[in-house]
């Protein structure tokens, strides 16, 4: 029979899956239990393609475990990969909720780390300036290039109605494109394609540098960036669920015609969040940039970040404190996935989790039932 | 920078895009937006040039390539139309998959050597005509030949037939279909099926035809997403998309040639001397899609012509209220 | 009641028999072994409130839904229909209230829509021909190459009606049909219907509109939770009261209780105002009237003729193009929505899920849409969350709000709830002023009543009360001024108000040259 919600079986077979609508909201551990259901599935399936192109699945993921969570030097070195994937993801989780499609956080990073770059480079302040004015100079510098080009996408959908997921992603080949000229041609060291190295001010401090005092800490590269981000997190917890803003923001991102009606004012929000999406993974750019790569460089800088963020932000329903513990799971597999081959593996594994975890979904509003075949009631 | 090179140099990239955009129209005029077209270009140009590597027949290759795009593009279908999920999650999770997935496979393909290339051909009389027939006509991939075929039937298919009848209003309002008999689970995920097809052929265009080989995500470049944004512009339209995707083609020939020769309008040419500007003409497809974009909503406020009704919206039958 | 068998005569053939229909959704038991029986050439209504199961039941015979249980004959055959085709197929057609037309392509496009017929090429002009005829023969024409969006409601209709005879429907299948429909324009409608069962057709005639059911049809099952309370009953020989408490299960009040008092001060003023509707056309044109405190004014109208826009303007939701509102004497016309609501504006919209409520989000979160500005609710830039709950808590009380707790989204609460819940928040802040749009849409009887009880309630507290809806009885039992509009204009105001003349003023007479003749007959 032909009830949408019904997944035909065959004539004979006697029992048939039924789907219900759910009349409540299904509890807490539910959730999370489909989230990791959800994954687990995500993973079996990406093994069974690794075992099709002749790698070994269970080597792959033992040497993601392994070389991610291993040792104290390589959970360093997770946290370390885990930071710009944070901001990207909470760059998304507060556009997401808004509905704004901001597919531009990749953009926005790579803007942020041009602009802390530029501080140091163009140069906006002399090579010996404190540490203490050169990294809030340089974090100003990140969120407002982040910003400036999310203004652009949001401006764009609330005066023209511009969709803004082609048009947060176009800016990000502009960005790319815009990053390669300054690192090709304007401050290209000696014809390479990078820029010279900053100074030690220009650093985010690591753990390593209180080495001498804490030996725990030698040669961990784990920088200051995380803790901003774990603080921005919380911050945005905040104005999510404790604030005004939040709160018109959340209203309009489920209905948005409702918060007109509620006297909300649509197109100004719509051009703040993306302007704070972008600021946020803006500050992402600098974070990486002074914290890891302490100098201008496409293809460290340009490396996927903004597009883990969505997987991320989604996986952490949009939740940021949630946020910072899938954000170290995907630096895990980001770490680990360097090594791993072929090399799109990683890749496709994000991709195969956030398929299966749109498709989970469908279990927070549907109830399966296997039903008779002539009893549905 | 001979105009006539550039437009029918355009006309051959653009064909890609061309493809890829009719797919997206299929797709979304049944109610589907699908955001997967990137993934499924790259599918579609990784399994259409390895296929062809392995046998030695592109044409083999080309159909592999529409295959696997279309078969892709059910996962995107399955998930949006039966499980009703976003259309705008689910999409992009298909790009996600399809770019990892052709990474996956695409290992090594660059180097897995060269193919023999589709027929590329001119027409005998029509290139006589003046200007245009060197322009469409002359030394053209059969595979441009197939995109001036087909657009034309696309659009009628829609306006014109019954099966496009039903189509629009599947896209339009899918319980007024359903209530006449039309299954709008079907119509969706087949249109689904036929943009990924389109997709794939638009991928293995690049890579069979246009620029041969497999340069992992380099291959495709974005085009998947400009094809997205030109479905706007072209107002759902076959032969508005056509024009905007033979304009798109033009437009990245252009940027190479203007490179090249050291004087420009009598001026020297700065491209020319200073080879990194080169990355500011590199923006500017993106650019103008932007621009085109705004342009296309523009008109669309102007004229009060919207989307599909339904794009976007899963269709739930059953459901009270009805 | 009569068992129907004994009054059925031989001679006159069944066309459709349903027997022991059970149809469940999640949570609701839509049809409890429900009986249907339709003769040739009659026109049956199946009487009801809303949500008693009769669209649901309708649907099961059209296909649309299956039912859990039951068995259905057509010409004395026993069917099973898996989708509306194969009961299209066996000659049974069924129109919507929502009309499922594809506004942007064309009559013929429409009515050829799901055929098998043409086979794939569409030769357009030789079908826009047999439209045309199809229509004359009938006496319902339309242009065939009229895109549906530039159609009347009424034309509209036509063109289902017209989609059902082209595919040989021997049964129609009517869903609330005169709900859109001005009175006169009902009465060509019945006069279409009467033509087709003089044909040989049959006619099923859904409505929970106790008149009308008496004036057209010729038998009536009336069904209430689901359960027939009376099967195939003429129309002939019973009376309204009798059918009224088999469709309730007692005694209708047909009269609100209403005190006397004398209206206030002015509190909205319009004046002269004109705007635009989506589509960038004129909607209302130049309208002026003026509400005072403890008043309730109805604005009677068929549907589409303006009063959406009107009630969006006033609330802040559209532009006007011209003149200007005032309330309490300060303009809010083309203000920020914000503007009007922080001035004593209260809105209860049309649409209670897509407008009026965020679905996903709490009933808290819901409640405190209006006032999240201000303390109580909120301190600085930070929401206070216990005060919010408090207040959600007071409100659920309050308005006997029937909800597991103020943290549930509203999207699992019934309609009538919903409607507590955005009537609670919108009366809460003591309103100068409340538009009110459709606020009984789709409720049943009993949740109807709590609402108007709580209008009547503010009318005493000294709002004023805009009342814009399509049930003239509610209009006219509630209001102690009531208005026409009709494309955009008023047609007249009038204190005491009958059918009669709200009926022709909503058809587009203007009350001064109805007011003439009545006058001078009463003389």
């Amino acid at each position: 029979m032909a009830e949408s919600t019904q997944i035909n079986s065959r004539k004979r077979f006697p029992f048939k899956l039924q789907f219900e609508p759910r009349l409540d909201t299904p509890p807490g551990w539910f959730s999370a239990a489909l989230q990791i259901g959800a994954v687990i599935a995500a993973l079996i399936l990406g093994g069974i393609i690794i075992a099709v192109v002749g790698a070994n699945p269970f080597a792959t993921y033992a040497h993601i475990a392994g070389a991610s969570f291993g040792s104290i030097g390589v959970l360093s070195d997770t946290l370390v990969k885990a930071t710009p994937i944070l901001f990207t993801a909470l760059a998304c989780s507060i556009a997401f909720r808004m509905k704004l499609w901001n597919i531009g956080a990749e953009g926005q990073f790579i803007m942020g780390a041009f602009g802390a770059s530029a501080v140091v480079l163009a140069p906006l302040l002399p090579a010996t300036t404190s540490a203490w004015i050169f990294i809030p100079v340089m974090m100003l510098a990140g969120i407002s290039f982040g910003a400036m080009w999310g203004f652009i996408p949001g401006i764009l959908k609330a005066r023209f109605k511009v969709n803004e997921i082609i048009s947060s992603l176009m800016l990000n080949y502009i960005a790319i494109s815009w990053m390669n000229f300054w690192v090709f041609g304007v401050w290209s060291e000696g014809g390479f394609q990078m820029s010279p190295k900053f100074p030690q001010t220009a650093w985010l401090p690591r753990l390593l540098d209180f080495g001498k005092s804490v030996p725990l800490f030698r040669g961990l590269t784990t920088h200051l960036g995380l803790l901003i981000g774990i603080l921005v997190a919380i911050i945005l917890w905040f104005v999510i669920y404790r604030s005004k803003w939040g709160y018109e923001i959340r209203l309009i991102g489920d209905n948005p015609t409702a918060a007109n009606y509620a006297g909300i004012n649509i197109s100004k929000n719509v051009v703040m969040a993306m302007m704070l999406s972008g600021a946020l993974a803006g500050l992402g750019g600098m974070s990486e940039i002074t914290g890891v790569i302490h100098r201008l460089q496409t293809s460290p800088v340009a490396a996927g970040y903004g597009f883990t963020g969505i997987i991320v932000a989604w996986l952490a329903k949009l939740n940021p404190i949630v946020a910072i513990i899938v954000s170290v799971l995907f630096g895990a597999l980001l770490l680990a996935g360097r090594e791993i081959q072929p090399s799109g593996i990683p890749k496709m594994i994000q991709g195969i989790i956030l398929v299966c975890l749109i498709a989970s979904d469908f279990l927070l509003r549907y109830r399966v039932r296997i039903v008779r075949v002539g009893e549905e009631a | 920078m001979d105009p006539i090179i550039i437009l029918q140099a355009g006309v051959t990239t653009g064909t890609v895009l061309l493809f890829a955009t009719l797919g997206e129209i299929f797709a979304e005029r049944s109610g589907v937006l699908n955001l997967g077209v990137e993934g499924m270009m790259l599918l579609g140009a990784m399994s259409g040039f390895s296929v062809a590597v392995k046998t030695g027949n592109p044409w083999l290759g080309l159909v592999v390539a529409m295959l696997v795009g279309g078969l892709i593009s059910q996962i995107h279908a399955f998930i949006s139309i039966t499980l009703q999920a976003d259309q705008v999650v689910s999409g992009l999770s298909l790009t996600f998959l399809g770019t990892g997935i052709s990474l996956v496979f695409g290992e090594g393909l660059s180097k897995a050597g060269t193919i023999s290339l589709l027929p590329a051909f001119s027409i005998p009389l029509l290139t006589q005509i003046p200007f245009l027939g060197q322009i469409f006509f002359t030394n053209q991939s059969i595979l441009v030949y197939l995109g001036y075929l087909i657009t034309p039937l696309a659009w009628y298919y829609i306006n014109r037939t019954r099966p496009g009848l039903h189509l629009r209003a599947v896209g339009e309002y899918p319980s007024a279909a359903d209530a006449l008999g039309i299954n709008v689970f079907l119509t969706r995920y087949l249109y689904v099926f036929v943009g990924g097809a389109f997709a794939g052929l638009g991928g293995a265009t690049i890579s069979l035809a246009i620029s041969p080989g497999w340069f992992s995500e380099l291959t495709t470049g974005g085009q998947g997403w400009i094809a997205v944004g030109l479905v706007i512009f072209a107002q759902w339209d076959p032969f508005r998309a056509m024009g905007g995707a033979y304009a798109f083609g033009a437009l990245r020939r252009l940027i190479l040639d203007i490179q090249g020769p050291t004087m420009i309008f009598g001026l020297a040419n700065p491209f020319y001397y200073n080879s990194y500007l080169g990355f500011f003409l590199q923006m500017l497809p993106y650019a103008f899609t932007v621009i085109v974009l705004i342009l296309g909503s523009r008109e669309a406020m102007r004229k009060r012509i919207g989307s599909p009704a339904a794009l976007g919206n899963p269709y739930i039958r059953g459901e009270r209220g009805l | 009641m009569d068992h129907p068998e004994t009054q059925t005569p031989a001679n006159i053939p069944l066309v459709v028999t349903m027997k022991g229909i059970v149809k469940r959704f999640p949570g609701v038991l839509a049809n409890d072994h429900a009986d249907f029986e339709l003769r040739q050439g009659e026109i049956h209504a199946l009487l009801g409130e809303n949500g008693a199961g009769k669209s649901t039941l309708m649907n099961v015979l059209a296909g649309l839904y299956s039912a859990e249980a039951g068995i259905i004959t057509v010409n004395h055959k026993e069917v099973e229909f898996h989708s509306p085709k194969d009961a299209i197929k066996a000659g049974i057609g069924m129109i919507h209230q929502h009309f499922m037309l594809v506004p942007s392509q064309t009559v013929t496009e429409n009515i050829l829509l799901g055929m098998d017929q043409p086979n794939f090429r569409m030769n357009i002009n030789q079908y826009d021909q047999k439209i045309a005829e199809l229509g004359q023969h009938f006496g319902m024409e339309v242009d065939p190459k009229a895109k549906i969006w530039q159609l009347s409601v009424g034309e509209q209709q036509r063109v289902e009606i017209l989609k059902m005879l082209y595919r040989g429907a021997n049964v129609l299948i009517m869903d609330e049909p005169t709900a859109v429909l001005a009175p006169q324009e009902a009465e060509v409608l019945f006069t279409t219907l009467r033509t087709m069962v003089a044909d040989g057709k049959s006619v099923i005639f859904i409505s929970h509109k106790l008149q009308e059911v008496m004036a057209i049809a010729d038998r009536v099952t009336v069904l209430r939770k689901g359960k027939v309370t009376a099967a195939g009953v003429p129309t002939l020989g019973s009376t309204r009261q009798e059918l009224a408490r088999l469709m309730v299960g007692r005694d209708v009040v047909f009269q609100m209780e209403k005190t006397k008092q004398e209206p206030g001060e002015v509190v909205l003023q319009v004046q002269n105002v004109h705007a635009e509707n989506d589509k960038g056309l004129p909607a209302v044109r130049g309208m002026s009237f003026e509400i005072r405190q403890g008043e309730i004014y109805g604005l009677a109208g068929v549907a589409g003729n303006g009063q959406r826009e009107l009630s969006q303007i006033i609330s802040g939701l559209r532009k006007c193009t011209e003149g200007k509102i005032l309330l309490s004497g300060k303009e809010i016309s083309n203000q920020p929505t914000q503007f009007a609501i922080e001035n004593g504006l209260a809105y209860v919209p049309e649409d209670r899920t897509h407008v009026g409520s965020a679905p996903n989000l709490s009933m808290t979160d819901n409640v405190i849409m209006k006032n999240y500005r201000h303390e109580p609710i909120s301190r600085g830039w930070m929401l206070d969350i216990p005060q919010a709950q408090h207040f959600a808590q007071k409100l659920k009380d309050a308005y006997n709000i029937v909800v597991p707790n103020i943290d549930t989204p509203v999207r699992l609460l019934s309609g009538g709830n919903l409607q507590r819940v955005i009537l609670a928040r919108e009366i809460s802040g003591n309103p100068a002023l409340l538009v009110a749009v459709q606020p009984t849409r789709g409720l049943d009887v009993g949740a109807i009543e709590g609402i108007h009880k709580l209008l009547l309630a503010q009318r005493e507290a000294g709002a004023a009360i805009l009342l814009i809806s399509e049930e003239l009885e509610e209009l006219l039992s509630l209001s102690d001024r009531v208005a026409v509009i009709y494309e955009g204009r008023l047609m007249g105001e009038v204190r005491e108000p009958d059918l009669e003349t709200v009926g022709l003023m909503m058809t587009g007479t203007p009350l001064d040259q109805i007011a003439a003749p009545i006058a001078t007959g009463a003389k």
